[in-house]
């Protein structure tokens, strides 16, 4: 054992650690919380595990070679710069390219409507930290994004999660939640939706859905957070317009008074470099600009720099091209496979885009519970409860196809099928008994040979006995 | 001083609890002075350990791997002592089914049950005899997998209908489940320490409060913010001395060593039932075991230095563990 010397740490490790920082924690950090989901996905990055669980892009089409001449561009040109803050709005040079991919998609945007942030989530929680206080209503899809759960409740929101179908989100029950909330006296301050290709669900609203939410904006005078990360990685059918678009129509030089909108590099070029924007109406703008100063100052410069290098190299929408082929063959391969594997019950969406499918087992089966016997047959996805903040969820789950291989694709889902066609035919056999007679009391529970490993009897007799013996 | 090998993190779903209390058994073997090294078990176990050559193994695993006897019994063919009980003890504990039967056959108090295998309910029709046996143990019902420690996949059962569901959720975590009659009680956790020269003491009693509506969430009562602790438990001197008993019969029953924790429901009739042992228990932070130890005036490092102290000189390789 060896004295204290004054340069270790002094001692610790008494229970009361934790209560001498539970008295300094901030009252919304009660909503932060650790899950179940979380401890079992800790363990879904496993090298051996095929992971359906992210929502990672495939970063292996990036050309070394080409990465190499961008970022010798960028230390030839600009080393200086790259290296330095920036403003907190962006480089002109990046809210550029912003304009040309809002552009590409019939979004007409001036680069001072617009600010860049830390990948899209940053654009969320300025959103958050900007118009929520306490107790304030949000309203989402149900499901919603995952990400967006935690960071609802780190501002101590109160999420409302309207139902989806195959349309998007149901516009009639919006309204009807609206009106219930308005009986009590409570505005949402806004609606989050990702509208098109939807994560988890994969769906997208529909254009006349689209038409009336936004109708429903102006009409309540209600804000929308237009959450667009995956509307060019389309593989099927016609684009629709972002609800932006329809708030803003061409030539218009209205910025829009309802609609914030946040797109992002992550699925277009790299999520690693944590390049996201967002655009709102211009009183809105300046307060998320002083929630971003506070935040970060700015986001990465050199990451910055490197976007730029990457927009001026050539046609970006080629690296898309790669995405979308890839990413189309990965989904069929999954929704075959699903079609393959997964029995009658099952049901799931068919994504014209983005990266997820959603499936739907039977309530019988508790998708949190499925995971962890998944992850002994070294496969993982997300159970759905983690895409709602109201316990609803349990019996779906999201998977994603962008990361895996279709090799692999099809051997996670012959495995996951595999797990759920066995607890379906359990579910059968245990329900199918339920037609027959009740057994009467004093027949023993277990008839001959089958396997009951252990039947202690509830006989008074055996209670006593035991009970003597104990004192 | 000696070299310690701390063992922590592993294959279970419990890996995360378990890297929280290996880092903080680090922490405080360092401050005791050992040299010490963390080894995140894996494949590489084996070769870990050799080039370790460590004196003593601190395993601070929760779940299957590592407090089940498969860990245990890797040590005990490298001749590296450990700490905590032996192989029998850990697999013994780690089937709550097994665990039962040794403690009803002594005579202790547990709550009724019934166990099926997946084989049973899949194959032969046990489901069929649901009904019954649902009768004999009366609802509610807890139905648990036979192994794991943590809240993962117990549901409760309040009626009927409800325990499909329930199967299903808790065979997704074992081959063997358990429904087990659900007492309406307090719930206690009895902490058991070996002391030097004086074999084994029960520490002060923690008691579970959950806190809100969600009482039939499990998941809720593990949580800190949904679940008050309250150590020593508010409770009479006898019942006390009696859950305190029971707790120590139990550690000699099943055969632990070192230390434990033992989770009980004490019964509207005042006689505390056991629920399981458990012969790993988490020492984190916010770990049941480590704050009735500091309610007994034993902090984190002496109790760390007391788990050590009671692997090393009588390694349990003899004990009958």
């Amino acid at each position: 054992m060896s004295a204290w010397d004054g340069t270790r740490r002094p001692p610790r490790g008494t229970a009361h650690e934790l209560e001498r920082y539970t008295g300094l924690f901030a009252a919304r950090t009660e909503r932060m919380r650790s899950s179940a989901i979380r401890d079992l996905m800790a363990i879904t990055e496993r090298p051996e595990i095929i992971s359906l669980a992210g929502g990672l892009p495939d970063t292996t089409m990036f050309e070394p070679e080409f990465f190499r001449s961008l970022m010798n561009g960028v230390s030839n040109d600009s080393l200086a710069q790259a290296l330095q803050y920036g403003p907190t709005e962006g480089l002109q040079a990046v809210k550029e390219c912003i304009v040309e991919l809002m552009a590409a998609e019939d979004m007409p945007v001036a680069a001072d409507e617009l600010i860049v942030t830390t990948g899209g989530q940053q654009a969320i929680d300025l959103v958050c930290k900007t118009l929520l206080d306490p107790g304030d209503v949000v309203i989402a899809e149900g499901p919603t994004y995952p990400g967006a759960v935690p960071a609802f409740c780190s501002y101590e929101a109160d999420l409302v999660q309207i139902e989806m179908d195959g349309d998007g989100m149901q516009i009639d029950l919006l309204e009807q939640t609206l009106d219930a909330l308005a009986a009590e006296g409570r505005r949402p301050k806004f609606i989050y939706t990702i509208p098109t290709f939807q994560n988890p669900a994969g769906v997208s609203m529909s254009l006349p859905r689209r038409r009336r939410l936004v109708a429903l904006a102006r009409e309540r005078e209600l804000l929308i957070l237009e959450d667009n990360p995956y509307s060019m990685l389309r593989y099927e059918g016609d684009p629709l317009p972002t609800l932006r678009s329809l708030e803003v129509p061409r030539g218009s030089r209205d910025g829009g008074d309802f609609v914030i909108y946040t797109g992002t590099m992550s699925k277009i070029l790299s999520p690693g470099i944590r390049v996201g924007w967002v655009v709102a109406p211009r009183p809105v703008l300046a307060k998320l600009q002083l929630g971003k100063q506070s935040a970060d100052l700015c986001s990465s410069s050199l990451a910055q720099h490197f976007v730029a290098a990457y927009f001026a190299s050539g046609d970006w929408r080629e690296y898309i091209e790669l995405f979308r082929d890839r990413y189309r063959r990965r989904r069929d391969a999954m929704l075959d496979a699903l079609a393959t594997y997964l029995p009658e019950e099952a049901r799931w969406t068919h994504p014209g885009g983005g990266l997820f499918i959603w499936v739907t087992l039977p309530d019988y089966i508790d998708t949190t519970d499925l995971l962890a016997r998944a992850l002994r047959e070294n496969v993982a996805f997300v159970p759905g409860e983690a895409a709602f903040d109201d316990g609803r969820g349990h019996n779906s789950m999201r998977l994603n196809f962008s990361s895996s291989s279709e090799d692999e694709i099809r051997e996670g889902i012959l495995r996951i099928g595999k797990i759920v066609n066995e607890q379906v035919a359990i579910y059968r056999s245990l329900t199918a008994g339920k037609a027959r007679p009740a057994l009467p009391d004093d027949l023993p529970a277990a008839s001959p040979g089958a396997e009951v490993v252990s039947l202690p009897r509830r006989t008074e007799g055996a209670r006593s006995r035991s009970r003597s013996r104990e004192r | 001083m000696s070299r310690v090998a701390v063992l922590k993190g592993g294959r279970s779903l419990e890996r995360q609890v378990s890297l929280s209390s290996g880092a903080r058994v680090e922490d405080a073997l360092e401050r005791l002075g050992h040299e010490v090294v963390g080894i995140d078990v894996g494949s590489d176990l084996l070769e870990r350990l050799r080039e370790a050559a460590p004196d003593v193994a601190f395993i601070a695993l929760h779940g299957p791997g590592g407090e089940d006897g498969t860990v245990q019994e890797l040590l005990e063919v490298l001749g590296i002592p450990y700490t905590g009980s032996g192989v029998g003890a850990c697999a013994r504990c780690s089937d709550k089914v097994l665990a039962k039967h040794a403690l009803r056959e002594a005579g202790l108090p547990t709550p009724d049950w019934v166990a099926f295998s997946e084989i049973a309910l899949r194959e032969l029709g046990a489901g069929d005899a649901l009904g019954a046996i649902a009768h004999r143990l009366e609802f509610p019902l807890v139905v648990k997998p036979s192994s794991h420690g943590s809240a993962l996949g117990i549901k409760f059962a309040r009626i009927p209908d409800d325990v499909p569901a329930a199967l299903i959720a808790a065979l997704s975590y074992d081959h063997k489940v358990l429904l087990e009659r659900h007492i309406d009680g307090r719930e206690l956790a009895v902490s058991v320490l070996e002391q030097p020269g004086a074999g084994a003491q029960a520490l002060p009693i923690v008691e579970a409060i959950p806190l809100g509506q969600d009482f039939y969430d499990f998941a809720a009562r593990y949580d800190i913010g949904r679940t008050r602790f309250e150590c020593p438990a508010q409770l009479d001197a006898s019942s006390t001395a009696r859950a305190q008993e029971v707790a120590l019969a139990a550690y000699d029953v099943l055969g632990a060593y070192g230390f434990a924790r033992i989770d009980m429901i004490l019964a509207p009739d005042g006689e505390p039932q056991i629920l399981e042992l458990n012969p790993i228990p988490g020492l984190t932070e916010t770990s049941l075991l480590p704050q009735a130890a500091d309610a007994a005036g034993i902090d984190f490092d002496e109790l760390t230095r007391r788990i050590l102290s009671a692997a090393v000189p009588a390694s349990p390789a003899s004990s009958p563990g």
